[in-house]
């Protein structure tokens, strides 16, 4: 079996308003932040799995991603995965 | 009524189910008994409610992980035979998230969490959930919700108005929701969703009648 660390990244889609986001682009500039165009905030979890393979690991999590991790009506997901 | 039985689903964090229980049997004279998630056994029940509260801490997203639940399992088939299920709050974020109502519940868009009452117009009255044949079409409700913008895609929001599957707008949007979409029902109207809590609206001692009648259809065949 090999293991895998994986880490999904969960977002809002474009076109869903993020009021957290834009509450918190409001505070950066509050801050000083000069330059900043748009600001989202979204979710990453980070999962160790094994499997054989990286196919077969790659099914699981998309199907996580899919089902649970993510809800497609609002939000995208992509991940990025490293052999241990 | 004597023989018909309304399931209230409890959660680990539902927190309405007992003003359920309580307008259902006080206010309405029908018969409850709670279900808890873990259970599939729908054989004795004739409607379910869905209520509000926090299933699961809201950990993830609202209702994402009471989906998996061995009741959310067996409603697939409860839903099928024609029996009635009302999501109330928390309940409708359930019932979009396992996919029995299309769109999605997102925070709020001021970000606040919103304890009020709101006045909704009823534009359908889809599976007899709300009195529209009369002259009163809008009702007062109370609201309580964090995460209550309801969210869907374009072609999904003309498909919702097409079959008149949307049940509730709001008269003043309180939360930013799409088309100020309060409630609404899946296809063929046995299954209504709305965040406003019609069960805090069943006594004219705390503020009102208007959930009465919502209620009062879960017995509806």
């Amino acid at each position: 079996m090999d293991q895998f660390a994986v880490k999904v990244f969960v977002r809002l889609r474009p076109s869903v308003l993020d009021p957290a986001g834009e509450a918190t682009k409001s505070a950066s500039i509050k801050l000083g932040a000069e330059g900043i165009k748009s600001l989202r905030i979204g979710k990453m979890i980070e999962v160790k799995i094994e499997g054989n393979g990286e196919s077969e690991v790659r099914e699981k999590i998309d199907l996580l991603c899919d089902r649970l991790f993510a809800n497609t009506v609002i939000e995208d997901y992509e991940y990025a995965l490293e052999k241990l | 009524m004597d023989n018909f039985i309304v399931g209230v689903v409890v959660f680990p964090g539902s927190n309405c189910d007992r003003d359920v229980s309580w307008a259902l049997e006080g206010c309405l004279d029908i018969r409850t008994k709670y279900l808890w998630h873990e259970s599939s056994d729908l054989s004795d029940v004739d409607a379910i409610v869905l209520p509000g509260g926090f299933s699961y801490g809201d950990y993830l997203r609202c209702g994402a992980i009471a989906r998996f639940s061995p009741l959310i399992n067996a409603l697939d088939e409860f839903v099928k035979s024609g029996k009635r299920v009302l999501g109330i709050c928390n309940g409708f974020q359930i019932l979009t998230e396992s996919g029995f109502l299309p769109g999605a519940l997102v925070a709020n868009k001021n970000l606040n969490f919103i304890c009020d009452d709101v006045e909704l117009d009823i534009v359908s009255s889809k599976g007899g959930w709300f009195n529209i044949g009369e002259e009163k079409q809008t009702i007062k409700l109370p609201i309580a919700h964090g995460e209550g913008r309801y969210h869907c895609d374009s072609d999904t929001l003309k498909k919702l108005v097409d079959n008149e599957l949307i049940s509730l707008r709001y008269k003043n949007n309180p939360n930013g929701s799409s088309f100020d979409i309060a409630g609404i029902t899946n296809e063929k109207g046995n299954v209504l969703g709305l965040m406003p809590h019609p069960e805090r609206a069943c006594d004219k001692t705390i503020g009102g009648t208007d959930g009465l009648f919502t209620l009062k259809s879960l017995i509806l065949k």
